[in-house]
């Protein structure tokens, strides 16, 4: 279905405890709405990411709902807490059941 | 027929009533925020939506929304063919109640957020975004 998925997300390498990090993420997908026809007039079946998570050492940082109004390559922005030492695990949840995933490190000093 | 003060008063306020009809007879938007409020009031404190004013590209409009203290921000366009757009929860973690993504229009409407807040309330926000072209079709 959808190819050449790839997650890209941005996590500062280190951070003080406690303090408030930005965020960033991306990941390459067509997010086919369902609305759009071919060009014999045929719908193009939905194919999307419909949810997405951040989690930081097993604790939710942010869980978002998707809908076909999120464009392609779906870019999400948000801040995170940071009191320890840990991984930020991300994933994303395609309609076809796929799950990608990324996971980063953070110091905290 | 002669018009007297009072009756075109009453005409005036008829077709402003009338002209404001196709802006609030939205039964999908109105059902999407009474299944997320489950029919509480909504304030508009709170709550911030930043949107851009004119969108050359409706294919990806950028929005950010801001809700200090909220638990979940639902991101609606009503003049989409779906006007759900995401909901975002936050967790314990989240550094700040909010977030930025970007988003499909097709065709110039308001984008509007809803908050819901900790202790139950919510707040909501509009902002119109004037779309060149959509982003929707085909």
């Amino acid at each position: 279905m959808a190819d050449n998925v790839t997650p890209r997300v941005r996590v500062p390498r280190d951070a003080a405890a406690g303090e408030s990090i930005v965020i960033k993420t991306l990941i390459s997908h067509p997010m086919e709405s369902g609305q759009r026809k071919d060009g014999d007039g045929n719908l193009i079946p939905r194919s999307i990411i419909n949810r997405f998570t951040c989690e930081f050492n097993g604790q939710s940082v942010v869980d978002v709902t998707l809908e076909p109004a999120i464009s392609t390559n779906p870019y999400f922005e948000f801040q995170s807490l940071v009191p320890e030492s840990g991984t930020f695990t991300f994933t994303w949840y395609d309609d076809d059941g796929s799950v990608y995933t990324d996971t980063k490190d953070i110091a905290v000093s | 027929m002669k018009l007297t003060r009072r009756d075109s008063i009453l005409l005036a306020m008829g077709a402003s009533a009338a002209a404001m009809v196709p802006f609030t007879a939205n039964a999908a938007v109105e059902d999407l925020i009474n299944a997320f409020t489950g029919g509480a009031a909504v304030g508009d404190a709170g709550i911030t939506l930043i949107a851009p004013e004119i969108a050359e590209n409706g294919n990806t409009v950028p929005v950010e929304v801001d809700a200090p203290g909220a638990v979940a921000i639902m991101l609606l366009a009503t003049g989409n063919p779906t006007p759900s757009v995401a909901t975002f929860n936050f967790g314990p973690l989240a550094g700040s109640q909010s977030a930025s993504t970007r988003i499909r229009l097709s065709k110039t409407q308001n984008v509007t957020a809803i908050a819901k807040m900790a202790d139950g309330s919510f707040a909501q926000a509009s902002s119109e975004v004037k779309v060149t072209i959509g982003g929707c079709g085909g």
